[in-house]
């Protein structure tokens, strides 16, 4: 089936739950999910015969901050049908959240924790939600666009000095302050 | 298993056991947190993260071309196809058209990285388990790819050698016939390899019916590539969904048989691997004789690279499906650049597979499942 027969197809079962099938603008046909019911959308896409999405290939998060959003982006194929689709959730950029569909593909697993890692997004109902990537006590999600980097870490700076401009210290230093010659060791 | 490890598993005693960042046989820098009651492991839980560099944060901060470099280290081991990933997606998004002779030299390149990496995926596992020679004997023949790509790009593992629109450089002077030469050459050394090691009785005997990845595990985890393969799934993106110049070449995909045990244990992956070192060889061959009657140019670089939208172009490197998901917003870097990777998908079954395992059947597990640290963490 291609893009539009799945959408198609999906908007008979789950109503408007699905929505938005979009070709212009993109390289991939999408339609967009209501979060809140996206897990129910995800057991569609998953258990019925003519769909049989059985392979979770690609989440992503897409942070829009000029627009308030964080988006969802779900890419789902099919082995024995041979096709694929893309799916996005719209939420809001203060409080991201969405049904986790770890019970439906393991691999939502590690990587719903990443997006958790990088974007804040919150997957409810995920068995292990905590950090991945980087230490549980890490503060703020890098991927944000507003993310700041803190200027330390446990005490440890983020930044170093520019190695560049160190390199005119050594032309300056003087003959004395050169590392010192070993002495000639006499042979006996 | 023994009746001995069976009788004093189970005592009751559970030991924590740290193995990692820095053990040699977690290819790369990988933790793991093992809880073991005597031999047989409880769980093993994966403490990723180590090298992690943020790379697609990187994308969104260099210029659609200037991240090029910035892929390789994605999969250091096979860096020709996180180039090829991202070279793809940017060009689906943008529209562009590569000539020929550039996805002619892609390909050939990938190839030959392919066999490269999984000379290093099956001498490490055959060394991780105890077999040391196996190791050194194959990694000659990766010294000689390394060559081969040196002499086209002039690096030997981050190669940075594919460009939006194409490739950097052409072949050089006498380069195809090297090519030719060196292929001559590995297929009786692959029979060579087989004879060493992998009909070894000992080798089949430590590898077969260990951690059975069933195929429909396969698939709710999204294992992929070879992986993927050794369960049985016959699926191939490189067949399946195609790209690139592969339509017009001829090769098999190899399938898990379970020749020697169960469909997807850890000889099946061992297998898989060995099969598509064959037939790269000959996807290469193919190449380089069609290659000669493509016009020369190699890469149509794009005057102006600003492109809206999104797009996941989907490559098939050597630890399975890399797929890049890129946005752009108009302007000239990418709004967002997303790598999906076939190990890290696989370290996240390990937690789940190593129940019950041995602690010594950890290693072959990892091995099997040919993760690289650098692809996982990103």
């Amino acid at each position: 089936m291609d893009a539009k027969q799945i959408f198609d197809h999906l908007a008979a079962k789950v109503g408007d739950a699905v929505s938005a099938f979009t070709t212009e603008g993109t390289k991939d046909p999408y339609f967009k999910v209501t979060p809140a019911k996206w897990l129910d959308v995800a057991k569609v896409l998953k258990s019925d015969p003519e769909l049989a999405f059985d392979f979770l290939n690609n989440v992503t998060a897409v942070d829009w901050l000029k627009q308030g959003r964080i988006d969802m982006v779900y890419h789902l194929w099919s082995y024995s049908k041979g096709h694929g689709c893309v799916v996005k959730a719209e939420l809001p950029r203060d409080k991201p959240q969405i049904a986790s569909v770890y019970s439906l593909w393991k691999a939502a697993d590690w990587n719903e924790r990443e997006q958790f890692d990088l974007f804040g997004v919150e997957f409810l109902g995920h068995p292990d939600l905590r950090r991945i990537m980087l230490p549980d006590d890490w503060p703020g999600h890098p991927m944000r666009k507003d993310y700041k980097e803190a200027e330390a870490y446990r005490g440890m700076p983020t930044t170093r000095p520019n190695t560049l401009e160190l390199l005119p210290m050594y032309d300056k230093a003087t003959p004395d302050q050169k590392a010192p010659q070993r002495e000639e060791q006499s042979d006996e | 298993m023994s009746e001995i490890v069976l009788a004093y598993a189970d005592s009751g005693e559970e030991m924590t056991l740290n193995m990692g960042p820095q053990h040699p046989s977690t290819h790369g820098v990988i933790r793991f947190i093992i809880k073991t009651d005597g031999e047989i492991m409880h769980e093993a839980i994966p403490d990723v993260g180590y090298l992690h560099r943020s790379i697609e944060s990187i994308g969104e901060k260099c210029t659609y071309e200037g991240f090029m470099p910035y892929t390789d280290r994605v999969d250091y081991v096979c860096a020709m196809t996180a180039n090829h990933a991202w070279a793809a997606a940017v060009e689906k998004l943008a529209g562009l058209e590569v000539p020929i002779r550039g996805e002619y030299l892609r390909v050939i390149t990938d190839e030959l990285n392919r066999i490269s990496s999984h000379t290093i995926a099956l001498g490490a596992m055959a060394m991780d388990i105890g077999a040391t020679t196996p190791f050194m004997y194959i990694l000659r023949e990766r010294e000689y790819v390394n060559d081969l790509l040196e002499m086209i790009c002039g690096a030997r593992l981050t190669y940075n050698y594919h460009r939006v629109g194409g490739v950097g450089w052409g072949m050089p002077k006498g380069w195809s016939d090297k090519v030719k030469r060196w292929c001559d050459h590995f297929e009786p050394v692959i029979e060579e390899y087989d004879r060493l090691i992998t009909n070894n009785e000992l080798f089949v005997a430590r590898l077969a019916n260990l951690a059975i990845v069933t195929r429909d595990e396969a698939i709710d985890y999204g294992l992929v590539g070879p992986n993927l393969r050794a369960s049985g799934v016959d699926f191939d993106v490189r067949r399946d969904v195609p790209y690139s110049i592969y339509p017009k070449l001829e090769f098999d995909v190899p399938v898990g048989t379970g020749k020697m045990g169960t469909v997807g244990d850890c000889w099946d992956r061992y297998q898989v691997r060995v099969e598509e070192w064959r037939q790269s060889v000959k996807i290469v061959r193919q190449c380089l004789d069609q290659i000669e009657s493509t016009p020369p140019d190699f890469w149509k670089q794009p005057k102006k690279l600003k492109p809206k939208g999104d797009a996941m172009a989907r490559v098939e490197a050597a630890r399975g499906e890399m797929a890049c998901y890129v946005v752009g917003d108009g302007g000239t870097n990418a709004y967002r650049a997303r790598f999906r990777t076939g190990s890290f998908n696989a370290m996240g079954m390990i937690r789940d597979k190593s129940r019950g395992l041995m602690v010594a059947d950890l290693v072959a597990l990892i091995a099997s499942l040919d993760v690289v640290a650098p692809e996982i963490d990103r």
